[in-house]
């Protein structure tokens, strides 16, 4: 008997056409790390916004007569010197550890995206100015630059945001205007050009929206490190004032008695972690989602 | 009929590392009323350059260095380029197509933003109004069933279809004269017929005055009603349709109409193409540019700059100082 042949392709294996949409879902949201990400940062926001309802004791209050109590069923995670309820300081110190990350990256974004934008479309002596000092602020570490500023004006929670901003803001620069050189020689930004659009329409109506997704993922990237910045400017002791609470500032008490009290500076540590590794976790999954190179690969 | 545009001795110029390029070294040409003119030349002889420089739309480092473009009354040169007074000639007096429908059109903004942003601009109408004419104006370019159409992305439409949308952008705010910068060069032959045709009808339609820049004589041969010829920055050449077809006098234009197949010639005939490559654009000699390439190449040519545009009869007037209508026949 003759085997019934197939004509033409087989099309059973062919890669279903998918949306953008199922694209970035499958991506994004079905994927556990991502989830586990989004799952913690979620809470986190939530304990911020509810942490007088959700803390048990009042995270500015000292008590002596409770001081340096190690995890028990009246303190979870035990006190600290002072006998402030750490798990209390911990759900006042997300507020601290969350404002500073989305001020700073809205601050610093905004700022950052603006001027390399103009710099990038422009061109010129206006691009020289802006991506040269840019670059100037590029050249000192981080923390160092955010050291030097609050060094100048003082500590404080906004300092420390100027701090950061300031020293985070060429990076948004930096990557806004090698986008903004690209984009602005396809035709569709001549062509708005030619039909009356001026300057500054065709810089944020045209150019902006083109360059979002990868601005997207690297301030969500940012955030991460700058909730760790904080922690560390905390920690040197030019984060926020006392007894205002900060997990870096946390770390930085406990740490004179790490040997005998760990759990002081295990806890906010370990918050720390926990929230950073959730923001790179969500930024890496908005970068494979948002990549079209990735497209048919993941 | 009543002239509407003039350009008089336009010249750009880019500053580039390796040298001076005049792009556009004197150009001048009007358009009338109502009239459809054809800009042909090919890819580097300045046409698109002179066109976008009447836009005002050069960027460095190209500058414009002479010339007027005389507008309703006044010069636009003068103009400041990113001025509002400007912006309110660019899309709404003159507009422009541009030859790549592909990349033409913002990738992430709708038909709909894209097409509305220009009559709230320049119109001034709201939102609701903008929307309702650029239905109206997909429905007039062909796009079948607009109004479910007019929320949809770029990559949604194919060429000809992106570049019926830029048809009807560019006309949306009733300009007098509209640029087609190679409108049909990326798309295939039928679409391009048909695009053609959309055009004449439209700027018909709409009253307007058509400026065809190509590098196809076949393309304006049908529709436009006069024709310049540009070599290497300047006009060679320029005549009504007939004049350039029926009786090219430029060496220029005489090789390029005989390397263009006919369907109505005897069998047999050879196509003669145009020996050589066309000059490099920096450090031009004086002379003609056209000399190295030229087979009616008499003694004057080598020893006199280029020759000034000479009045044959009517419209028609060359640059060249050979007798090239004795030896063409």
């Amino acid at each position: 008997m003759v085997k019934k042949q197939t004509i033409g392709a087989d099309f059973s294996e062919a890669p279903v056409c998918v949306s953008e949409w199922g694209r970035f879902r499958r991506v994004f949201f079905e994927r556990k790390l991502v989830m586990f990400g989004l799952i913690v940062l979620m809470l986190l926001v939530i304990t911020a916004i509810f942490a007088p309802l959700l803390a048990p004791y009042d995270p500015y209050q000292s008590n002596m007569a409770d001081s340096l109590l190690a995890p028990s069923s009246k303190y979870l995670l035990g006190t600290d010197i002072q006998g402030r309820d750490t798990l209390s300081r911990l759900i006042f110190g997300s507020r601290t550890a969350l404002m500073v990350g989305f001020l700073t990256v809205g601050i610093a974004g905004i700022a950052g995206v603006t001027l390399g934008l103009v710099a990038g479309y422009f061109g010129g002596i206006t691009n020289m100015i802006i991506m040269r000092t840019m670059d100037a602020l590029m050249g000192f570490p981080m923390i160092l630059l955010a050291l030097i500023i609050a060094a100048l004006l003082g500590s404080g929670i906004v300092n420390v945001i100027i701090a950061l901003s300031v020293a985070t803001l060429p990076g948004y620069a930096r990557v806004m205007h090698g986008l903004t050189l690209s984009i602005r020689e396809n035709d569709y930004i001549l062509a708005q050009r030619a039909m009356g659009a001026g300057n500054i329409r065709a810089m944020f109506s045209h150019i902006l929206p083109n360059a979002l997704p990868p601005m997207i993922v690297l301030i969500t990237l940012q955030l991460g490190a700058l909730i760790l910045a904080e922690a560390g400017l905390s920690f040197l002791g030019i984060g926020i004032k006392p007894p205002g609470a900060a997990w870096g500032a946390m770390v930085a008490d406990g740490y004179r008695y790490l040997s005998s009290y760990p759990w002081l500076s295990f806890a906010p540590g370990v918050a720390i972690m926990l929230v950073v590794f959730a923001f790179n976790l969500v930024g890496d999954g908005l970068r494979d989602a948002l990549d079209p190179r990735l497209r048919g690969l993941l | 009929m009543a002239e509407l545009l003039r350009v008089e001795n336009l010249k750009t110029q880019f500053h580039t590392d390796s040298g001076l390029v005049k792009a556009v070294d004197g150009i001048s040409y009007h358009i009338d009323e109502l009239e459809i003119i054809g800009l042909v030349g090919e890819s580097g002889c300045g046409k698109s350059v002179s066109q976008l420089s009447v836009m005002q739309l050069i960027n460095a480092p190209g500058k414009i260095v002479g010339g007027e473009v005389i507008f309703e009354g006044r010069d636009l040169l003068k103009l400041k380029a990113h001025g509002p007074e400007m912006r309110s000639v660019r899309g709404a007096k003159i507009a422009m197509i541009f030859q790549e429908p592909m990349t033409s059109l913002n990738p992430v903004l709708t038909i709909n933003q894209q097409l509305t942003e220009m009559l709230e601009l320049h119109l001034g109408m709201s939102s609701k109004e903008a929307r309702e004419r650029v239905i109206e104006l997909l429905g007039m370019v062909g796009i079948p069933s607009a109004k479910s159409r007019v929320d949809d992305y770029p990559h949604q439409f194919s060429g000809g279809m992106r570049q019926r949308v830029m048809i009807a952008m560019a006309l949306s705010c009733n300009p007098e004269i509209l640029i087609a910068d190679e409108p049909t060069t990326a798309l295939d032959v039928t679409t391009q017929a048909q695009l053609l045709e959309l055009m004449r009808d439209m700027v018909e339609q709409f009253k307007a005055s058509l400026v065809i820049v190509t590098h196809n004589l076949g393309v304006v041969a049908r529709y436009a009603q006069r024709i310049y010829i540009m070599y290497a920055g300047r006009i060679v050449e320029e005549g009504t349709t007939k004049d350039i077809f029926g009786n090219p006098r430029h060496p220029y234009t005489i090789g390029l109409l005989k390397c263009i197949p006919r369907l109505d010639e005897e069998e047999g005939r050879k196509l003669v193409p145009i020996k050589g490559l066309p000059p490099n654009l920096i450090n031009m000699p004086p002379t003609c540019a056209f000399l190295p390439r030229c087979s009616y190449n008499i003694e004057r040519c080598s020893q006199e700059p280029w020759p000034p545009l000479k009045h044959l009869h009517d419209q028609h007037y060359i640059s060249c100082y050979a007798d090239t209508e004795e030896k063409n026949r």
